[in-house]
């Protein structure tokens, strides 16, 4: 309860004091502010105070609110006044459409899932405060939802945002081996669902892509804000996408029983019929081991009948699948 | 009304943990919100900002007690809401909000350019005003964004996301084939629509299910035919749309509970599937524990994760894939190829 009931002596300190810096035209000396905002007349002492006002500039400028240092007096410059520039404070006029409104509702409600939730149904709010009411009824019922569920995201995106290089503990896909990396980020997107990191490798003096997922531990940040450049026209879901599908496209037959491999037969790029129980068709493919994968997810409905190394690949995986005790109860008989 | 000078005693707050600049930041973006909606009643207040009516009461409170410096009756804030309508006024200098902070300039633009990549939505040129409109007005704030990108839509097949736009904002019924692919199942039925969702990049038509009698997701790149039925589709009002707090698919306690280990090659499965739990092995590998109505789907993962993944429970479902996967493999015995046998 006391520590609720100071939190509100505080926000009502903060808004006095943002009040009261973005009223006057001169810049304020901090014995004037203490003198108007009636919460520091309180203080114990003048370093109490000092030190509750040094706190309260920090904090409001983290908010955004541009507080700016100036000279109060130009007679005795070597005290600083302080003041809020209204025009920097203030929200620039805009005035949005009600269709306008409704989209940037949809936007702002894609994050309800995401860190970001907050600070999206915050602007908004921001945005629709000068009295215009949106029009949602042609929007009824769509529900985009983008996430953020890979705990790196928010420090990541920072770093991404300020340009700030950045060490990780990363998980290796095939491996599992966890190293720690260092990066420069270039850029962040959400792709098929994941959120993947664009970036310099600074190990590897290459250009790399990570997953935010796989990151394992804390971000340690290595250098300040804007210490290096992002390459000009960085594509970053184009990298993405370079990196993760393996261009050499390859050709597999399969003999797939009928009323079954739905997905498989929509992919077909031809098909025949064997006899009443299955079809012969052909997919094609790119990457052995995943396609191997989807093959193997129809159980006994699918069997390879070429490429050799995809039928390698569909036994080995079948084969594992049987179980460890079981497998070598197999080997047995 | 001097009665409520003491905000700290409200005891109302919905959340007894929020910080002071949390508060002052609702605050700032509240007092320009009440003064263009004079007589507003307390309760939309409260919808629009996301906390209880008592919370708008104490944040009007607090205002009664700030102002210009002075602190006579003249300078403070005035606010009025004992009719349950809130009036303001004396508020100029914190008529206007606060400019767009670097994270809500960029929730705002990168959400909307996402919606600009996404055919069929039909809003495209509203999104591209709001764009210019928003990027001007952020300035500073806004640079970087195009450096966070989100790909909501994959090649959703326009066509099947128009028409169901169509049949949701009309109310009328679709009749679809539908493949489930966890059963392999092509099937066909009436349903009427819900909700266009959009989840990790794919698209889902929530809407009740004529052949299952409940709530149904359909994702729309497996649907294989949609067509929009001269039927009424309001759904029963029994229909509840999913809560979509833990993603779409939402478990119930009823469900099968199944218990996987997880080599360091299957792990990626707990980032896909929702999970229960997740305990961590020395080898990197994991243990999870997730729910499920319908096993189908586990027994076809568990063929594809081959020995990077073992049914630990139920036995049942660890003896089903043993018996799938050694059926599949007698199609291969006696080729070229390694056998169970000689593996």
């Amino acid at each position: 309860m006391s520590t609720k009931f100071n939190a509100a002596d505080k926000t009502e300190r903060l808004l006095n004091l943002v009040i009261c810096l973005l009223y006057t035209r001169k810049p304020l000396s901090k014995a004037r502010i203490r003198n108007a905002v009636p919460q520091y007349g309180t203080s114990a002492s003048d370093e109490a105070f000092d030190r509750m006002f040094e706190r309260d500039k920090d904090e409001l400028r983290e908010l955004g609110i541009p507080l700016v240092t100036e000279p109060y007096d130009l007679l005795f410059d070597d005290e600083p006044g302080y003041r809020i520039d209204r025009r920097e404070y203030a929200l620039p006029e805009i005035s949005f459409e009600a269709d306008e409104l409704a989209v940037l509702g949809l936007a702002s409600r894609a994050w309800t899932q995401a860190t970001l939730a907050g600070p999206a149904a915050q602007a908004l709010r921001k945005l629709e405060a000068a009295g215009v009411e949106r029009d949602d009824s042609s929007l009824i019922g769509i529900v985009p939802m983008v996430r953020t569920v890979e705990p790196a995201f928010e420090a990541v995106k920072d770093a991404v945002l300020q340009r700030t290089p950045m060490a990780f503990p990363y998980r290796t896909a095939g491996t599992g081996e966890v190293a720690t990396r260092h990066v420069q980020p270039w850029a962040i997107a959400s792709w098929h669902g994941h959120w993947y990191l664009t970036g310099y490798d600074t190990d590897r003096n290459a250009p790399r892509v990570f997953r935010l997922g796989r990151i394992e531990g804390k971000i340690i940040i290595e250098g300040s804000p804007g210490s290096y450049e992002v390459p000009e026209n960085h594509q970053p879901t184009a990298m993405i996408n370079a990196v993760a599908v393996d261009r050499d496209l390859r050709r597999g037959a399969l003999q797939v029983r009928v009323g079954a491999g739905h997905s498989l037969r929509r992919q077909a790029r031809t098909a025949e019929v064997i006899d009443d129980r299955w079809s012969l068709i052909t997919v094609d493919f790119t990457d052995v081991e995943a396609f191997a994968a989807e093959i193997c997810s129809f159980g006994p409905d699918v069997v390879v009948k070429g490429p050799p190394e995809l039928r390698e690949s569909v036994i080995r995986l079948l084969t594992g699948a049987l179980g460890p005790a079981l497998s070598s109860d197999e080997a047995m008989v | 009304m001097s009665a409520k000078r003491n905000p700290g005693q409200s005891g109302a707050s919905g959340q007894p943990s929020e910080s002071a600049t949390t508060r002052l930041s609702r605050l700032l973006t509240m007092v320009p919100w009440l003064l263009n909606r004079q007589g507003v009643e307390i309760e939309e207040a409260a919808r629009e900002f996301a906390v209880t009516p008592a919370q708008v009461e104490a944040d009007l409170a607090l205002l009664f007690l700030c102002g210009t410096p002075g602190g006579y009756h003249g300078d403070l804030i005035e606010a009025e809401w004992e009719s349950g309508r809130v009036f303001l006024g004396n508020a100029d200098t914190i008529n206007r909000p606060l400019r767009l902070g670097v994270d809500e300039a960029l929730a705002l633009i990168v959400g909307l350019r996402a919606l600009a990549a996404v055919p069929g939505i039909g809003e495209r040129d509203a999104v591209v005003r709001a764009l210019a409109k928003l990027e001007a007005a952020t300035g500073s704030a806004s640079a970087g964004t195009s450096r966070i990108q989100v790909l909501i839509d994959e090649g959703t097949d326009e066509e099947s996301l128009g028409l169901a736009r169509q049949a949701l904002a009309a109310r009328r019924r679709i009749h679809l084939r539908y493949l489930v692919p966890g059963r392999d199942e092509s099937t066909e039925r009436d349903v009427d629509p819900m909700r266009l969702i959009n989840f990790d990049a794919h698209w889902y038509l929530e809407g009740w299910c004529h052949r299952a009698e409940d709530v149904r997701l359909f994702r729309l790149d497996r649907i294989e035919a949609l067509a929009v039925l001269d039927e009424d589709g309001t759904p029963p009002a029994t229909a509840e749309p999913r809560d979509l707090d833990s993603g779409v698919f939402t478990p119930r306690a009823d469900d099968q509970l199944v218990r996987l280990a997880l080599g360091p090659g299957a792990v990626w499965v707990s980032d896909y599937y929702p999970i229960e739990s997740i305990e961590r092995t020395p080898d990197r590998g994991a243990v999870i524990n997730l729910r499920t109505p319908d096993t189908a789907w586990l027994r076809r993962l568990m063929w594809q994760l081959g020995s990077q993944a073992t049914v630990l429970e139920p036995a049942e479902l660890a003896h089903e894939v043993h018996l799938g996967a050694r059926a599949a493999l007698e199609a291969y015995a006696g080729s070229t190829g390694s056998t169970p046998a000689s593996g």
